[in-house]
């Protein structure tokens, strides 16, 4: 079962604390928006991801488990 | 046996129990005023602000359980386990005491909606948050009002200096957010 | 399928036009008129909901199915699949009709409401049939008051006659670009402001006020329209096996007669101009697919095919059908940089990257068109550009960076000319593509 990390960009106001607890995967960007490296949560971070899901205060952090989205636009 | 609960060892464990909670409650306030407001030091990371927060509120409650307890099996001054949740039950100092049952009620419900954050969503939460606002004050009032120890110096200049840390960075949060303009 | 008798339009005689036939120029297309020119409304047609794995034959959405309608306002998904989706819901679903034509360089949408509004309203009606809707909008922009009265006694005639079983509520949305989305659309009729909304779910799960919601562009309808009167063999006719029928198409730019015209799927975009009565100048250029689309080099683009595939195998973008033409003596970089200014101050300003980044991308574009990047702006905007698409809740962000990707691809030189020297003389040439003036446009969310 792979995890992956998705932003809701409308919730997301650039706290920035993702990017502290989860440096291997986010990154900000010159506006301090998070940028998602790789969407797909490698077990190594696993706790690390949930830790920054956790701690977003706007709930923008979303894990989802699956393959990927659904077919219909 | 009997001493225990008639002396004073249960009363100025409520006491200190009680200066503690306050003291928590306005670190907890202080966290949450300084994470909105964004706060970040070169040392200071800003998912510290935010934890710091969480676990304060969580350790008030523990000291505020401790609180309720030991006041309410203090037989020296009868007061029900109701009057910590209904105001209005205590025949003790009934305004001040009904301000701290208040101030416990909107406690609990500020830890129980965070607890379960990611099933009520966004515009829920922030909502039932907002009662931070009025769960401090209040619980600082009943400090004042039904606490022994206001004549004290040193109580007194800590239940001030509370009032102005969380005066202060509160005027600090809302008229720099007034300035730069709400988004 | 019953094959209703092609009364006056006769259909297979003639291949073209089909939506604009009977196209008046002075006035709407009236009910009387509209039925003697097409037939009756055939309700009868659109038997049941389709339920999945079990297709009754005969209903509209099999027929919508075979017949290989894509959506018409800009996506182009397949119309069948998303009704059947729709349908598929438990309980009952809501049809909306998107005649919110956002795209400043696009007036199909407006000539079909203003001059054949029975089609669309017909649409509507069949739609809300076949999937078992209670509730059916019709959504323009608001501030058009002539439009929005001419709608109104379109559906108040139909009313006098009991045409529609589900009453077709017209409602005015916001001038802002954003507000014609289809989330934004959803959430405006939900109640809330016309801004776009993150998505799952998506308005086939969850759309007005939580019912299962299909929405569909005014073009899309009108098709529906024909094709439930004249079946898929009919509407398969016309354009070419993958991408079946006729569409509508706005042309612009330097062309002799703009307009808009409606031609077969798969026509070549040259002939598309040659149909607009031809280059009126020397072309170095032709901006396909409206500002969510993209450049394509003139003489590149003449023989291609105007279909989403055709076009994005090329780069490009069919959009709702836009062909704009860019003279030799335009700048194209000036063009692009206006209208990402545009782009930048119509976001919803909700999502971080859009917000600032589309200003900055605009500002860029700016100096490389009029001021010169000093050998930095083509570098600087390559880096602005992989750090917007994507990165928003909506495809706003996505439709300027890839109309600037396409820019610098198809004008690669001009680009580097202009970050090294400067202006071109292009930039002096009186604006060519079209962008709403400050009073057309709405500053309010509600």
């Amino acid at each position: 079962m792979t995890y992956r990390l998705r932003v809701d960009p409308i919730a997301c106001t650039a706290h920035g604390m993702c990017a502290e607890l989860l440096p291997e995967l986010i990154e900000l960007d010159p506006w301090g928006y998070p940028i998602l490296l790789s969407p797909v949560v490698p077990p190594s971070v696993m706790d690390h991801a949930r830790r920054a899901v956790d701690a977003c205060p706007t709930m923008a952090l979303l894990m989802e488990e699956g393959i990927g989205r659904p077919l219909l636009s | 046996m009997s001493a225990f609960f008639h002396g004073p060892a249960l009363w100025y464990a409520t006491r200190a129990t009680g200066l503690v909670t306050m003291l928590l409650l306005t670190a907890s306030v202080l966290l949450g005023i300084l994470t909105t407001g964004r706060f970040a030091g070169g040392n200071w990371p800003r998912f510290l602000t935010v934890g710091l927060h969480r676990n304060m509120s969580l350790l008030t409650v523990v000291f505020l359980v401790l609180h309720v307890g030991t006041t309410v099996v203090d037989k020296f001054v009868s007061i029900p386990l109701t009057a910590a949740f209904i105001p209005f039950t205590s025949s003790y100092k009934e305004f001040w005491l009904s301000l701290g049952a208040v101030a416990l009620d909107l406690l609990i419900a500020l830890v129980a909606t965070s607890l379960i954050r990611n099933r009520l969503g966004l515009r829920a939460w922030r909502w039932f948050h907002w009662a931070a606002y009025a769960c401090w004050p209040v619980a600082l009032a009943h400090g004042l009002g039904a606490g022994t120890d206001r004549s004290t110096l040193g109580v007194f200049m800590l239940t001030i200096g509370c009032a102005a840390a969380v005066t202060g960075v509160a005027t600090w949060r809302f008229v720099g957010a007034a300035r730069a303009g709400a988004r | 399928m019953t094959s209703v008798a092609l009364s006056a339009y006769r259909a297979p005689e003639l291949r073209l036009p089909r939506l604009l036939a009977g196209v008046s120029y002075y006035h709407p297309t009236g009910l009387a008129e509209h039925q003697e020119l097409y037939g009756p409304l055939p309700l009868r047609a659109a038997v049941g909901r389709s339920r999945p794995g079990r297709p009754r034959p005969g209903s509209l959405i099999d027929l919508v199915e075979r017949s290989g309608l894509t959506g018409r306002g800009g996506a182009g998904f397949p119309t069948g699949r998303k009704m059947r989706s729709v349908a598929a819901r438990r309980g009952k679903t809501v049809v909306v009709a998107n005649g919110a034509e956002g795209e400043p360089a696009s007036c199909k949408d407006r000539l079909l409401l203003t001059r054949a509004p029975h089609l669309i309203l017909d649409g509507i009606t069949l739609a809300a049939y076949a999937i078992g809707a209670d509730e059916a909008h019709l959504v323009v922009h608001g501030q058009e008051a002539d439009l929005m009265a001419s709608l109104e006694d379109a559906i108040a005639d139909r009313e006098t006659f009991g045409v529609d079983p589900v009453p077709i509520q017209l409602t005015g949305l916001p001038a802002r670009y954003v507000s014609s989305e289809q989330s934004s659309i959803v959430q405006y009729l939900s109640g809330g402001p016309a801004k776009p909304t993150f998505s799952p779910p998506r308005p086939h799960e969850r759309g007005v006020k939580g019912r299962p919601t299909l929405v569909n562009n005014v073009e899309t309808l009108a098709h529906l329209a024909l094709i439930a009167r004249y079946g898929h063999g009919w509407f398969r006719g016309v354009g070419t096996p993958a991408a079946p029928g006729s569409t509508l198409v706005t042309v612009g730019g330097a062309v002799a007669r703009p307009g808009v015209y409606e031609i077969e799927m798969g026509t070549p975009i040259g002939q598309v101009v040659m149909m607009a009565g031809g280059p009126s100048e020397r072309l170095q250029a032709l901006l396909v697919g409206g500002y969510f689309g993209a450049w394509l080099p003139a003489a590149f683009a003449w023989p291609v095919p105007m279909t989403h595939a055709d076009l994005r195998a090329v780069g490009g973008a069919m959009g709702a059908g836009m062909v704009i033409a860019l003279p030799v003596t335009a700048c194209a970089l000036a063009e692009t940089a206006r209208v990402v200014s545009y782009l930048a101050e119509e976001t919803a300003a909700q999502c971080g990257p859009c917000m600032f980044g589309l200003p900055a991308l605009a500002n860029t574009l700016i100096e490389l068109a009029y001021q010169g990047g000093w050998g930095r702006a083509v570098k600087a905007i390559a880096t602005l550009v992989p750090l917007i698409e994507r990165r928003g809740a909506c495809r706003h962000p996505d439709g300027a960076t890839q109309l600037v990707r396409s820019a610098l691809t198809a004008f690669s030189a001009d680009a580097r000319w202009h970050d090294r020297h400067g202006p071109c003389p292009g930039v002096g040439r009186a604006p060519l593509l079209p962008v709403p003036s400050d009073e057309e446009r709405e500053w309010d969310w509600t």
